[in-house]
């Protein structure tokens, strides 16, 4: 078991040798149970000997209690996403900013939902997590945080980060691999300097590719490319779950479709472009 | 005219804004030229004003590469119209090898041509290549007195054809109406534009600046209007794009895209020159505060 200590900038450093063995690395989970559960148990057949997962825990999906079970399950270490320090903080709104009156009003309303479903006990739990994780890896620094090294909220999107900054971001992080997620899709680049990005994608919500299935990345042992790999799940179960607990249709469609239907103002020209909607 | 306020170049109580990281770089590349002569524009744009000149891909290339070295994020340009740039399309080919794109155009000179040949670079690049277009009405009723006459009817054939080409144009309308019209307005310009054609509508809002050409149309800013060390406390700096972002025209780097005019405002000849912390001081910097405007996307 790795030691683990927390500093007072809410970093997590961790070392043991299982963090040279294979590695999982789950992006936003959005209280989709039943695609986080099946991520985790095909991170598990893998021989993963250590599940990360990179935050923003609720939101979207149904029944946000049913996350933190699995979680615990799995013996996951866990950062805290946007969402996550929004609900500990009993923050009013998620705080998206979106400009189209539809895509505020989904946001609000995926937050609400979860908000008036989170616990006290959770709400604890969230306010504990750290905000990022350091280890070293075969001779590698890794940072796994949430949005990009330097904030929560900041989107790492394919088509939006150069090449010349991130190799800052990692320089100034003083990493070589940075794991995010707060996007919702994957991707990985191997900068000109040797360091590396994996935006790990999401395990709640397909990646607007208009399958149904969610990713999140895998690192055999010994490599620093990740695998990106895609699970299927019971994707029509949890639409009937959203249907019973009235979540909009339209985050419904989503799951069955694998198309993003809501706050689409925020993807880049790239991205936006890829997508049905 | 109105005799011209004299603002103090820096007001001892103007509070600075640390300078956090050069994530954006702006470039005027049409100077101070325009097609139009909007009546708020904030740098008085027009056919004849050289203010600021129109930069040459050889005057681009080497602030691309200091920006690149220096760790930049994303590209912006802007003028004046910059369509009335010849060497615009090359100007984005060398911005799109190193990052992200944004151009921002009254739409009224792209032509077919234009919006294919604007595709093709943005389907080259990995990166996004952005389009944004001003427009400050649904009619040419309400569009056409603030940005001139004939103007929305060749914004539309613009927009149109960007659209037919694959973008998905971020429309950036100034806000001329009051706060309590907002939320309609926004609804009715998402509507218009859902209905013109562009299926993925995108809209940014931006305050009035109450410099340049919009001064004399209205008035300036109050002396009053000024930030002071108390409005900078617990503010979260990086709300203000000058801590992250610089603006380049044919006469050095300035602090911003909108104080290109402003006295203090130029910062250096490079943009290393320019990381610095800037004084607050102008009526500007009070609407960014207060609005939480940025001119990014």
């Amino acid at each position: 078991m790795a030691r683990e200590t927390v500093s007072s900038n809410g970093e997590l450093a961790l070392n043991g040798c299982e963090l040279e063995g294979a590695l999982a690395f789950v992006g936003g989970p959005y209280s989709n149970h039943l695609a986080l559960r099946a991520v985790l148990d095909d991170a598990r057949r893998r021989d993963a000997r250590r599940i990360f997962c990179l935050g923003d825990l609720g939101g979207f999906g149904p029944n946000p209690g049913k996350v933190f079970p699995l979680l615990e399950e799995f013996g996951v270490v866990t950062l805290a996403g946007n969402y996550d320090l929004a609900l500990a903080a009993r923050l009013a709104e998620c705080g998206c900013g979106y400009t189209h009156p539809s895509d505020n009003r989904f946001a609000q309303l995926s937050y609400d939902y979860t908000n008036r479903r989170t616990t006290e006990a959770e709400r604890g739990w969230l306010g504990k997590l750290p905000t990022s994780i350091r280890f070293q890896r075969a001779g590698r620094r890794y940072l796994l945080c949430h949005g990009s090294p330097r904030r929560t909220n900041e989107f790492l999107w394919e088509s939006a980060s150069s090449d010349a900054f991130l190799t800052r971001l990692a320089g100034e992080a003083g990493a070589d691999q940075v794991l995010c997620t707060h996007t919702g899709i994957h991707w990985q680049r191997e900068l000109p300097d040797g360091s590396r990005f994996i935006n790990v994608g999401a395990a709640g919500r397909p990646a607007n590719d208009g399958r149904p299935e969610v990713w999140y990345a895998f690192l055999p042992p010994g490599a620093d490319a990740a695998e990106l790999i895609a699970v299927s799940y019971d994707h029509e179960a949890l639409a009937l779950e959203m249907e019973e607990e009235g979540l909009p249709a339209e985050f419904v469609e989503t799951i069955r479709t694998g198309w993003w239907t809501t706050c689409l103002e925020i993807l880049p020209a790239k991205e936006r472009g890829r997508g049905k909607f | 005219m109105p005799p011209a306020v004299a603002i103090p170049l820096r007001a001892p109580t103007a509070p600075k804004v640390p300078f956090l990281s050069l994530d954006t770089v702006w470039f005027q590349v049409a100077g101070t030229l325009c097609n139009l002569s909007c009546n708020h524009c904030f740098i008085s744009c027009s056919p004849t004003r050289h203010a600021h000149e129109i930069m040459t891909r050889a005057d681009v290339r080497p602030y691309l590469d200091e920006a690149a070295s220096l760790g930049v994020k994303d590209f912006y340009f802007t003028g004046g119209e910059p369509f009335l740039n010849r060497e615009l399309l090359e100007i984005l080919e060398d911005a799109l090898r190193i990052a992200p794109a944004t151009v921002l155009t009254n739409a009224t000179l792209i032509t077919k041509a234009r919006a294919d040949d604007l595709a093709r670079l943005g389907a080259a690049s990995r990166y996004s290549l952005e389009a944004r277009v001003s427009l400050d009405g649904l009619t040419p009723e309400t569009n056409d007195p603030i940005r001139g006459e004939g103007s929305f009817d060749a914004a539309l054939l613009g927009l149109r054809e960007l659209a037919r080409a694959g973008f998905h144009p971020i429309i950036t309308a100034t806000q001329s109406w009051r706060d309590e019209e907002d939320r309609g307005l926004r609804e009715r310009f998402h509507r218009f534009l859902t209905d013109l054609g562009l299926s993925r509508p995108r809209l940014k809002i931006l305050p009035l600046f109450r410099i340049g050409r919009e001064a004399e149309r209205t008035h300036g800013y109050e002396p009053a209007e000024r930030l002071t060390e108390e409005h900078m406390r617990g503010f979260d700096p990086w709300t203000l794009q000058c801590s992250s972002s610089r603006m380049v025209t044919s006469r050095g780097v300035y602090v911003c895209p909108i104080l290109i005019d402003s006295p203090g405002a130029r910062m250096g000849a490079t943009l290393r020159d320019t990381m610095r912390p800037f004084p607050l001081a102008h009526g500007s910097c009070h609407t960014c505060w207060a609005t939480g405007a940025s001119c990014r996307n």
